[in-house]
């Protein structure tokens, strides 16, 4: 299958059906409810699941209830439905199922807006529900990159057994790119007998399994959380993803900036190189784990100047990227909301000021 | 002379933390008993409530999902409508099921989700000490409620077995008690008939057990019998509030 | 080289449909496309407007304030949109329903009577074809064949309106030319 044109929502729902994941609840949100379209659609035709659930609570608990059976699972949403989703999250990250889940961002709070945003930066590197935990989270800048993260997810959700986040600002959900389905992307799934409740007849061990968030026990709680921890700080050895751009010359100020806004920022890099300034990019890929080294690295470059993070939001990214450069140079921000994208223009403007 | 007890090889062999007088203990003994006899063990996964039950995965000998509170329906749904091979059941208190988790519960009787649900109505909230339920009482005291429950102020309390039984989707809803051993036997019957449905795949099914709780009634064991059968039974009356076999009005497949 | 489109009219006049057959068309040709749709409320029965951006390199900024060529189905969008037209690009105009001028000696203006001209086709749903055909004709952003099969896929599903399409395409061209 060749290139074919397609919006980002039914780009994703496709990549995780041709990633081997035919089950799939949702509730409608815009802007991301094609993807249930696309799926309702779908799904029958390959013999999947589709479901729409009564809200964003019930989904999430039928993916956990899924999960848990040890089967590959997916739901899409956004912002306020995420937020009503975190809890199921938490229970999923708590009981160590794999899951994905993709947050097409809209801007907030509250019911916020309908138009692309960046602003659930915080929610999805941080945890988001209650409880210590951390979700491996994916942020793409084009449709093909979306469908590509969405086939390698499925394989590291049950890698880590963890829950993974797809984090796209709406445009990635709305636009229409060429697209391919690369078929090495899809890994066969994993043998769950260990620990998945997919019914003893099916296992050669005949010990039942549990899957369960709660441990009453003091010292159980602290181990469990140790061992979540653990896997946590794997992720960060391991899946640390980032793009550089433009960083083999001599900038004078490197930016920071993922998804939709790190296409702006490189037209900005290419307008103002050809104004006679250099600057580079790292473009985090994944957002956890941060690339936080390779920040640092770009950083301490001898003539780089300051460091701009450059964000649909008001400034959350921000806070890690100062945590990668530890104070070795002034690390400023520069971001709009509410479906506001900076143009290439206004993102050249504020280089320009750090210049002067 | 053969023997006159064995326990269910659904049930495992441990002590329970239930209180004296819990009804708990015998439902998932009926339980236990109506896997073994369906012979469906290995195929099982309950799931559990979060109130006094949140533990009943060490009492049974399957594989059990524990759910947060309020949301089995919806991990039954996922569970079973990924793996409709499976035999799934959840298992609810009157807070988890009637309060916090009413929206699932609805939706997944309403969508015919091919579960049983066993619903355990004491009339109050037991794991957290003793609150109101949505299910307690006219006049009843709890520790939320310490002037008895006023119906001008909080409503009367909620017929879940009436109400789903409402809906105009097929579906098999009883409800039976525990009080005395002829009622036992009847909610046995029902349960067994629940998990029947389920593995003929028909519908969704749910039998509410009208229970006791000694503990937080303030009462003896007996006392909470007599009580749940003077002021309980005559508002919650007993069963089959809906068979797929009757052809329901307005079943659009009878 | 990167061109940009913006194409605005009325919910319903088929406006995303318009920016998706270009897309596709750019994507035969072999070019780097991105299609960005106006969405959510402001969609129902307002103003609908959606971009496509053609490029021979990866395409870095989806947003365009400034695009190269506008199609304006409508009054609202051409007052709107046709002061952020660069220089040297194309501004088509519905002259069935939109009077006034772009007031822009810097572009090429090309008017079509789309409406007019679907009727005497037969089918007043063909004027989207006919303004695609007569601004792809003018501005030549793409190959005119690809753009006609691009057409052909579109419509695989309602064959019974190719051979209508066909022609609006023909008489969009000829309008554009002549």
């Amino acid at each position: 299958m060749g290139k074919v044109l397609m919006k980002g929502n039914e780009a994703i729902g496709e990549a995780a059906i041709r990633a081997g994941c035919l089950n799939y609840f949702a509730y409608p949100i815009t802007p991301q409810s094609e993807v249930a379209e696309y799926l309702s659609r779908r799904m029958p035709e390959v013999g999947g699941v589709f479901l729409q659930g009564e809200s964003e609570v019930a989904v999430s608990y039928m993916i956990f209830g899924a999960a848990g059976c040890g089967e590959r699972i997916f739901t899409t949403s956004s912002s306020p439905g995420i937020s009503l989703m975190s809890e199921g999250i938490s229970y999923i990250a708590g009981a160590q199922c794999p899951a994905v889940f993709v947050n097409i961002m809209r801007g907030g709070p509250g019911l916020g807006g309908i138009l692309p945003s960046q602003a659930d930066y915080l929610q999805s590197t941080k945890g988001g529900g209650h409880g210590d935990y951390k979700l491996l989270v994916m942020a793409p800048a084009s449709v093909q990159e979306a469908v590509e993260m969405v086939m390698r997810a499925f394989a590291l959700a049950e890698k880590y057994r963890n829950p993974i986040m797809i984090l796209g600002d709406g445009l990635i959900g709305q636009m229409m790119e060429p697209v391919e389905f690369p078929d090495h992307l899809k890994v066969e799934a994993t043998n769950k007998d260990d620990w998945a409740t997919n019914g003893m007849d099916t296992r050669k061990s005949k010990n039942r399994n549990l899957v369960k968030t709660m441990y009453l026990d003091p010292e159980e709680l602290n181990a469990h959380n140790l061992k979540l921890k653990a896997k946590y700080e794997q992720m960060a050895r391991e899946e640390i993803l980032y793009e550089s751009y433009n960083l083999e010359g001599d900038y004078k100020v490197l930016i920071v900036s993922y998804g939709t806004m790190s296409r702006v920022c490189r037209t900005a890099i290419d307008n103002l190189k050809e104004n006679g300034l250099e600057v580079g990019m790292v473009r985090p890929q994944h957002l956890f784990p941060f690339p936080n080294q390779a920040i640092l690295k770009a950083a301490e470059k001898p003539n780089c100047q300051a460091i701009l993070s450059v964000e649909m939001c008001m400034g959350q990214m921000v806070e890690d990227v100062e945590r990668s450069v530890q104070g070795k140079r002034p690390v400023a921000w520069y971001g709009k909301c509410g479906g506001e994208v900076p143009t290439p223009e206004e993102v050249m403007e504020e280089v320009q000021k750090l210049m002067n | 002379m053969g023997k006159t007890f064995q326990k269910p090889e659904a049930l495992a062999d441990t002590i329970t933390h239930y209180c004296p007088g819990c009804t708990h203990g015998v439902a998932h003994r009926l339980v236990a008993e109506v896997i073994d006899e369906l012979g469906i063990r290995g195929r099982t996964v309950g799931i559990g409530p979060v109130g006094c039950a949140v533990m009943m995965y060490n009492y049974f000998t399957f594989d059990f999902q524990e759910a947060a509170h309020g949301r089995a329906p919806a991990m039954a749904t996922g569970a079973k409508r990924v793996r409709p091979d499976l035999i799934v059941f959840t298992y609810q208190g009157d807070g988890d099921l009637a309060s916090i988790g009413l929206g699932e519960i609805v939706h997944a009787a309403n969508r015919g989700e091919k579960f049983t649900t066993i619903f355990i109505n004491n009339a109050v909230y037991g794991m957290t000490g003793g609150q109101m339920a949505p299910t307690t009482m006219p006049e009843q005291r709890t520790t939320t409620s310490p002037f008895g429950r006023k119906v001008a102020d909080v409503g009367m309390p909620i017929k879940v077995a009436e109400l789903l039984a409402a809906l105009e989707t097929e579906g098999y809803i009883a409800r039976q008690t525990l009080t005395k051993p002829k009622y036992i036997n009847r909610a046995k019957k029902a349960i067994k008939k629940a998990f029947t449905y389920q593995i003929e795949n028909r519908c969704f099914s749910l039998v509410e057990l009208v229970s006791t709780c000694p503990t937080n009634w303030g009462m003896t064991p007996v006392d909470a019998i007599k009580w749940a059968e003077e002021k309980m039974l005559p508002y919650y009356q007993l069963g089959e509030f809906k068979t797929p076999d009757q052809g329901q009005t307005g079943d659009s497949k009878s | 080289m990167q061109s940009e489109v913006q194409f605005a009219g009325f919910g319903g006049q088929g406006i995303m449909l318009m920016g998706q057959i270009l897309a596709q068309a750019a994507m035969q040709a072999g070019f780097e496309v991105v299609w960005i749709p106006s969405y959510g409320p402001e969609m129902r029965g307002g103003t609908a407007y959606c971009t496509v951006v053609i490029s021979d390199r990866p395409i870095g900024s989806p947003i365009i304030r400034n695009p190269k060529h506008l199609v304006a189905m409508n009054r609202p969008s051409l007052e709107k949109f046709a002061s952020t037209v660069k220089p040297g690009g194309v501004i088509f105009i519905n002259s069935s329903i939109i009077s006034i001028e772009a007031g822009r000696e810097d572009v090429d203006v090309l008017k079509v009577p789309i409406i007019e001209i679907a009727k005497d086709l037969g089918n007043v749903r063909a004027a989207n074809i006919i303004a695609l055909a007569a601004f792809v004709a003018r501005s030549k952003i793409v190959d005119f064949d690809l753009l006609r099969e691009s057409v052909k896929e579109k419509f695989a599903e309602k064959e019974k309106l190719i051979p209508l399409n066909m022609k609006a395409l023909e008489e969009g061209r000829k309008a554009a030319l002549s």
